[in-house]
């Protein structure tokens, strides 16, 4: 099973929402990521059928699906909010779908619905109303209806995002071992990160209606092929900081490292650190040293989160373990490692090189 | 309402205070004496942190005021009224109940009783449904959504005396043109100040035509807050527009339909000025509901003591049915 989308696009009141997506989704999971007002919503609607394109074709098994309407598809939605029907019980609301099909025998029926609702943990709560349900019990009634009957595409579009973190941790242990083998395209949208690092799957990063890059996102994470990608893979959000290349060396602030690739004098540069390497002790010699005020600092328990004003006015999160208190107003030294610097291209945001070794850049 | 009132403003201090003698303590300097009453020890046991104010039934005054002004004393004047035989203003005598055992026992009460209660339930069986399926067929986004809102808000806008002449005209066989088409181009012969039962349709149409749309306002407004992706849902599994309203639709409805049916039953029951302005309750009794005959008992015979009781009883019926309905409404299906 294969869902290919050929030079999508969908314009809404003359505004661009998706423009020429080409995609070719395998069998089994993939992550959709991107952030807010990217077009992963609209991508899915048009996946599943919901919202025909402006133009491009989509195509299910190599058949063009693109006139078919949703009704006469094969496909299953999860949508954020918890949708269920509320007046049905959870029972009849898992149920719903197989009985529509009308191909489902009804001992065929009562047993996948048992069997979904045991592999999604309600199948306790099987007699109630979604309205007595938690939020998550609903999202779990939710993914359920999803799951019992078998489709050819399997759309999830940000199914956690409106649980809490505990319950979504859960979640996305259950619905990684759920989806892997699946012989439908499972397509998961996500604007967490850490989500779509957690599944491993095939990623496609998507922003302002593009596809941004498609691959392996522990490869995508290690050296994001442009800075939008870089930013959306990263959270807390990637520090950016102006750099300009200088015989041998990359300037910034006022401060410098040495990068021995680094000859096309006067080359305005953007450095990307993240910011778990950030550090407020030195740790070795040759790093980039930053005089700096003390913001903020927001304490998460395990974390620590200092917001630092550097010269020029530019700001720096640093990400430090455990608890540290520190008094807002008072002087402190940011370093940053220069094996752990993206430097990107300021005119178009690819990247030169993921660590100042790698920099190669001539005039 | 004033204890209600009561309640409200005693429980700024109920956080505070211990749990047996809440209610004692706080309702107030009506009952501050109690609460001196109440042991010493046991006020000097625990800290007593609270800060007295009895302000606040300053602020609780205007309303008992405008409330005792507008509702309970006009009201007490019938009470007055349903209790004695009025001869002339000096020349009263008390009866005790009397009155309310001849309002029980007339006929001609007993009958418009009957009348009433069939009209609004036909109000209902019509009025629920209809304003419901043109709630469910008023487009939900685009141009079309302002007018068919005022389309359908147009009848409410009319004056009700109004819409009384609207169809007093209207239904009339010579030069209206609904009676001039029954009458002449379906063939079928309608007058309604003969014939009962054509003045009976007249009324009832009447009042479909005109609050239908109250209830499909009150309708479209609850389904305009179901959210896009349950439609969308029930599109993927293949429900069919039944299934969707029935499942998705009817259930998000169920707190609108409730007051609808509320406010539905109530106008009906006491419906008065457009039934008086097109049938006068003729021809003979056929549309003559509780409150015309009512205002006939009192404004037209000046029968104070009749009307006194009558309209109590009339009240109290309105309220039960109105309090049995809200209960059955609300906890069935939960």
């Amino acid at each position: 099973m294969t869902l290919v989308l050929d030079g999508v696009g969908v314009r809404q009141r003359g505004e661009i929402w998706l423009d020429d997506i080409t995609l070719e989704l395998p069998a089994g999971m993939t992550v959709l990521i991107g952030p807010l007002a990217a077009g992963k919503t609209t991508l899915m609607r048009v996946a599943a059928g919901l919202l025909p394109p402006t133009s491009g074709r989509v195509l299910v098994d190599g058949k063009d699906v693109t006139p078919v309407s949703v009704r006469k598809r094969s496909v299953a939605f999860v949508y954020q909010q918890f949708i269920n029907y509320p007046s049905l019980t959870v029972y009849e609301n898992i149920a719903s779908p197989l009985r529509m099909d009308r191909s489902f025998p009804k001992k065929e029926i009562d047993r996948r619905v048992r069997e979904v609702a045991g592999l999604m943990g309600i199948g306790e709560l099987l007699g109630r109303r979604p309205a007595e349900l938690s939020g998550g019990q609903q999202q779990r009634t939710a993914i359920a209806r999803a799951l019992a009957r078998p489709v050819d595409v399997l759309l999830l579009d940000e199914p956690l995002a409106n649980l809490d973190y505990k319950l979504r941790e859960q979640l996305r242990a259950d619905l990684k071992d759920m989806f892997a083998g699946s012989p439908g395209v499972v397509l998961y949208s996500t604007a967490d990160p850490a989500e779509a690092l957690t599944f491993a799957a095939p990623t496609v990063v998507l922003g302002e209606g593009r596809v941004q890059h498609a691959g392996d996102v522990a490869d995508m994470y290690d050296r994001p092929p442009t800075l939008a990608v870089a930013a959306t893979l990263s959270d807390p959000p990637l520090n950016l900081l102006p750099g300009v290349v200088r015989d041998g060396r990359i300037e910034c602030l006022g401060a410098s490292f040495p990068a021995p690739g680094a000859q096309d004098s006067g080359r305005p540069v953007v450095l990307g650190v993240r910011p778990h390497q950030v550090t407020i002790e030195r740790t070795g010699p040759g790093g980039l040293e930053f005089p700096a005020e003390i913001r903020l600092a927001e304490v998460t328990g395990s974390t620590t989160f200092l917001h630092l004003l550097l010269p020029d006015r530019r700001h720096l999160v640093a990400q430090l373990p455990g608890t540290q208190l520190f008094t807002p107003g008072e002087p402190a030294v940011a370093y940053v490692d220069p094996a752990h610097v993206f430097v990107f291209d300021e005119a178009g945001g690819s990247l030169l090189a993921a660590s100042a070794a790698e920099v190669d850049l001539h005039g | 309402m004033t204890g209600r009132g009561a309640d409200e403003i005693s429980t700024t201090g109920a956080t505070v205070a211990g749990g047996q003698v809440t209610g004692e303590v706080l309702t107030g300097d009506v009952l501050a004496g109690a609460a001196r009453e109440a042991p010493g020890e046991q006020d000097a046991s625990r800290a007593d942190t609270r800060t007295r104010n009895n302000r606040a039934w300053f602020l609780v005054l205007p309303v008992v005021v405008s409330v005792a002004f507008t509702a309970v004393i006009p009201l007490m004047t019938v009470v007055n009224f349903s209790v004695q035989d009025i001869f002339s203003p000096t020349d009263r005598i008390f009866v005790g109940l009397d009155w309310f055992r001849s309002v029980t026992r007339d006929p001609e009460i007993r009958a418009a009783l009957l009348r009433t209660l069939l009209f609004s339930a036909q109000v209902l069986l019509l009025e629920i449904p209809l304003g419901v399926a043109l709630a469910v067929s008023m487009p939900r986004r685009g141009v079309g959504v302002s007018a068919a809102l005022v389309l359908v808000a147009l009848p409410l806008l009319i004056p009700w005396n109004v819409v009384g002449t609207i169809w007093q005209i209207f239904a009339r066989g010579d030069i209206g043109l609904g009676g001039w088409t029954i009458n002449n181009v379906l063939g079928v012969n309608f007058n309604y100040t003969l014939d009962s039962t054509d003045a009976w349709i007249t009324v009832l149409l009447m009042d479909v035509w005109h609050w239908t749309p109250l209830v499909a306002l009150l309708a479209y407004a609850g389904l305009r807050s179901i959210p896009d992706p349950y439609f969308q849902a029930a599109q993927i599994d293949g429900a069919s527009a039944w299934a969707t309203f029935r499942h998705i639709q009817l259930p998000r409805l169920r707190g609108v339909l409730t007051i609808a049916i509320l406010l539905r039953f109530m106008d009906s029951f006491m419906i008065y000025t457009e039934p008086f302005v097109v049938t006068g309750g003729g021809p003979g009794n056929a549309t003559s509901f509780l409150s015309i005959l009512l205002s006939k008992i009192a404004v037209g015979q000046f029968d104070l003591g009749p009307a006194g009781a009558f309209s109590l009883m009339y009240f109290l019926i309105v309220q039960i049915v109105s309090y049995v309905f809200f209960t059955v409404l609300t906890r069935t299906g939960r």
